[in-house]
């Protein structure tokens, strides 16, 4: 529903990183209430052009950027992210910005508490008004159920699972009174469709009340359902802006690639009836992930898929496995206990885990590729040394280090400019291929993968996905894979857990009716526990 | 151009400043009446004497626990070292031996306690690590009146017990490794018949400098060492590869103790002094700002920024004064001295450090 005047447009925007051109000339509008849909490849530029529209000082630190951007018929050139929310621009980043230790509340509210004058104040002036709790709770209320979701208001953000970080951030958006375009980079790339739909709900709310939306998501179908308009980026240059009626996910995915793109095999391996992993009565104590008690086998050369509702406890069972949180009951491994508590002995134990909370625990974002790929096996493994003195000192071996990492990158098709460049780099798809690479490198027989195609593209989705399943293939890896997608899981998995409160709901084959799953997922019904493969 | 442009956003403005501020200094010297081979010779005498102190901080740099205010806690293992070797009647490279090897066993065990007590307060090491050094020097201060010593060398002369504030070491190891090889060029025999002036290099310093500088760099590139990056880098990655964190800190600090440790022992030897009571509570502020001229950032340190900070942080303080001095005629060094060192620890802590976190 584009009004007649265009409430912003970018005009010829262009920007490199000291000569590594991402963006080239993109030149685009959107109009009030309007949704666009912006999709692009992993490192396409998307985010960085959200960045250069939001003022983010990352950008004027590496050069700035050339074109022009007007906002309601004026050129605006933001120095800092706050002019840009002065002027009603709202941002949701790919990764989250909240503060762990502070309530949803104090996070919606936050830098716009609502306050209370007191007797002080008439003597000092405003800075003595005290915070007016009641009315910032209410106030966060509301921005929440604007959303349609369940949150609890007085939880501390740390506590929270990662779907209601995302919806915690985005009530901070639109709790402000003057936003006129929302920016959400990738905020359902953490919440599993339900969620998603939800978002996608609200978001039409907004643009109703007259909100504008850029909207960035590598879930293209979410792209189409909502957008009025859909803006696809290729290596930096705006190829397409098209109103979305008659566009299929299928044409989007061709435009941003710039070539067909084949639907991936789903051809799946046999595997074998014998138990490889077997975990009994597993609890787990990962804050806004409980597990409670779990009971499942994983035969060997399986690809176990584990679903779910965001905050039922599907992230805890790797975690908890891997020695991340504090886990109790039984794991045995190819009949060998698994050491519960101490992840040294469990990657020992040829074991892998890629982590859903990629820049927390998957990367050290400061380092070079190179250490990223190759640090685990070499803490763990004692890969990627040279003994001297005999053996006295063990220095790290660079050499095979950027062999490993030069191996992956071609392999996984990671878009960089080299084995040196540091991790925070990278597009956020790319960062998560270097989790892979980290994973893979150890050359585990067992591999849990949470998420592992949280924000990828397309393209990208489906490198992810064969090279998992041509790892269980050819290496005979079992695979125990986490989802908030159930069509991922649906597409890879011979067999498919659903885990609601903690607890394991039921196994389906990926062949079921989705209402099946849908039934477990909201615990209307509770499967029986047996196998179903 | 663009390799110009490169090199200087590398190196850094600040330190192209001072380095163009020091050799301004270095040239207007001699018009002023100061003798450029006497600066040369301080220059690299002061270099020596203070990197391995600089060198010290760089472990728990690497391992996240920040710039280790606490180095006076290494500094007292050092002078338990020496001191307990003089008590011992051990002289020369003897004395100087056995010094290093008390304090390394001092240096450990304060070393443990002491990165115990920081993994206790993440997040705060910095401010904690301050006022460990401050109590322990004051603890000590009371200690080195009690604790037996009994050489008459080392006590005070009219009491007969309790250290004197400052000991010689001329007949122990006194210029031990500055006199070691040293090359004189330029020198001149006055009417004594001994040598004087010219430019004297301190090669026995020197040698020993290089070797610390390559263990430190050898044990960054140890499996240990890498560990301890990436759990500065973070701990959370770290402890997912298997690593135990608290470990690698706790190594971090040990490492840092004792060769702050040393450090001092090769101070001593070239300054001639053992000085015990308050004189180590100021000792890490020094070694810190060097540190940081040298471009590391609190999270993030290098051999490269150890050398340079340090040649360039002593020059200053070597050039600055004996210049104006002469300028102004009064005597300021120890007013500038101040000055210089303390404002670059407050440039320093304020310039924006790239980290990610
Ligand atoms: N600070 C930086 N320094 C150097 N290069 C950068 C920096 N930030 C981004 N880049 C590069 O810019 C390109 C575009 O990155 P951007 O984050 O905009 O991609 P994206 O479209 O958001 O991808 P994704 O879908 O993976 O999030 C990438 O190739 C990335 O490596
Ligand atoms: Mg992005």
């Amino acid at each position: 529903m584009a009004n007649e005047s265009s409430l912003l447009s970018l005009e010829g925007i262009s920007k490199d990183f000291y000569g590594n051109v991402v963006l080239e000339d993109v030149t685009f509008t959107v109009g009030r209430g309007e949704i666009i849909g912006l999709v692009g490849e992993n490192g396409a530029g998307k985010t960085t052009l959200m960045r250069i529209l939001f003022g983010m000082p990352v950008i004027a630190e590496t050069g700035g950027f050339k074109g022009r951007i007007m906002l309601d018929g004026k050129q605006v050139a933001f120095t800092s992210p706050f002019d840009a929310l002065d002027a009603g621009i709202g941002m949701v980043h790919q990764e989250f910005s909240l503060i762990p230790g502070f309530t949803a509340t104090e996070n919606i509210t936050l830098n716009r508490e609502s306050m209370k004058r007191n007797v002080a104040c008439d003597i000092f002036g405003e800075r003595m008004s005290v915070l007016d709790r009641a009315r910032m709770r209410t106030r966060a209320a509301k921005a929440i159920s604007r959303l349609g979701v369940k949150l609890d208001p007085d939880i501390l953000v740390s506590e929270m699972p990662v779907g209601h970080k995302q919806f915690t951030e985005i009530a901070r958006e639109i709790d402000r009174s003057n936003v006129k375009l929302l920016v959400l980079d990738e905020p359902t790339a953490v919440l599993t469709e339900t969620e998603a739909e939800v978002l996608i709900q609200s978001m039409r709310m907004l643009a109703a009340q007259g909100i504008s939306i850029i909207f960035i998501s590598h879930r293209l179908h979410e792209i189409i359902n909502v957008a009025d308009k859909i803006v696809v980026l290729r290596d930096g240059k705006a190829v397409k802006s098209v109103p979305v009626k008659g566009v299929s996910v299928h044409d989007i995915a061709t435009w941003m690639v710039g070539r067909e793109v084949k639907g991936s095999s789903s051809m799946l391996s046999a595997c074998s009836e014998k138990v490889f992993l077997k975990v009994d009565n597993l609890w787990v104590d990962m804050p806004g992930e409980t597990v409670r008690n779990v009971s499942f086998d994983v035969c060997e050369g399986e690809i176990f898929g584990i679903g779910g509702l965001a905050g039922q406890g599907k992230l805890g069972i790797p975690n908890g496995l891997m020695g991340l949180f504090p886990a109790g009951g039984n794991a045995s491994l190819d009949d060998s206990p698994v050491p519960l508590n101490d992840p040294h002995k469990v990657l020992n134990n040829h074991m892998a885990f890629v982590s859903e909370d990629r820049r927390g625990v998957g990367l050290l974002l400061d380092e070079t590729l190179e250490w990223n790929v190759a640090f685990t096996a070499m803490q763990a493994k004692g890969e990627h040394l040279i003994p001297v003195l005999g053996g006295l000192f063990k220095l790290r071996n660079e050499r095979t280090m950027k062999l490993l990492a030069e191996e992956y990158i071609k392999t996984l098709e990671i878009k960089c400019t080299g084995p040196k460049q540091r991790a925070k780099e990278l597009s956020g798809g790319n960062q998560q291929k270097i989790c892979l690479a980290k994973a893979f490198a150890l050359k585990p027989k067992l591999l849990f993968v949470s998420e592992p195609t949280r924000g990828i593209d397309v393209g990208a989705k489906a490198i992810v996905l064969e090279t998992l399943r041509r790892y269980n293939k050819e290496y005979g890896m079992t695979i125990v894979m986490v989802s908030s997608e159930l069509e991922e899981l649906r597409s890879i998995c011979h067999r498919i857990a659903i885990v609601d409160e903690g607890r394991i709901a039921g196994i389906l084959p990926p062949t079921a009716e989705i209402a099946e799953f849908g039934l477990l997922m909201s615990g209307e019904k509770t499967g029986k526990n047996g196998d179903a493969a | 151009m663009n390799r110009i442009k490169a090199f200087i956003t590398d190196f850094g403005w600040p330190r192209i400043i001072i380095a163009i501020f020091l050799l301004a200094l270095f040239i207007s010297a001699p018009f002023v009446g100061v003798k450029l081979d006497a600066s040369f010779t301080d220059v690299f005498n002061r270099f020596g004497q203070n990197v391995i102190m600089v060198l010290a901080l760089v472990p728990m740099v690497q391992a996240g626990c920040g710039l280790n205010f606490g180095l006076p806690l290494g500094i007292l293992s050092g002078l338990l070292g020496s001191t307990m070797a003089m008590q011992f009647g051990l002289t020369g490279p003897m004395g100087f031996l056995v010094a290093i090897l008390i304090t390394i066993f001092f240096g450990s065990i304060f070393g443990l306690g002491y990165g115990k007590l920081l993994n206790k307060v993440k997040g705060e090491e910095m401010t904690i690590a301050m006022y460990v050094g401050f109590s322990a020097v004051m603890l000590f201060s009371i200690l080195w009146l009690l604790l037996p010593y009994t050489k008459p060398d080392l006590v005070m002369g009219y009491a007969g017990e309790g250290l004197r504030r400052s000991i010689s070491l001329e007949k122990y190891w006194d210029k031990i490794l500055n006199n070691f090889l040293a090359l004189r060029i330029g020198s001149v025999r006055n009417l004594a018949g001994n040598l004087s002036g010219g430019f004297i290099f301190p090669t026995g310093l020197m040698m020993f400098v290089a070797a610390c500088v390559v263990f430190m760099w050898f044990f960054l590139r140890t499996k240990t060492g890498t560990a301890m990056t990436a759990v500065g880098s973070n701990p959370d990655f770290a402890r997912a590869s298997g690593v135990s964190v608290e470990k690698m800190r706790t190594t971090s600090v040990v490492v840092s103790t004792i060769i702050g440790g040393i450090g001092i022992l090769v101070y001593q030897q070239s300054f001639g002094f053992v000085q015990v009571y308050d004189a180590p509570l100021y000792m890490a502020f020094p070694a810190v700002s060097a540190l940081l001229i040298g471009g590391a950032s609190v999270t993030k340190a290098s051999m490269l920024n150890v050398v340079i900070g340090t040649l360039l942080f002593q020059g200053m303080l070597t050039m600055t004064p004996s210049v104006i001095n002469s300028v102004l005629k009064t005597d300021m060094s120890e007013v500038i001295r101040i000055i210089v060192s303390n404002g670059m620890i407050i440039y320093a802590l304020t310039r924006k450090t790239k980290v990610t976190k």
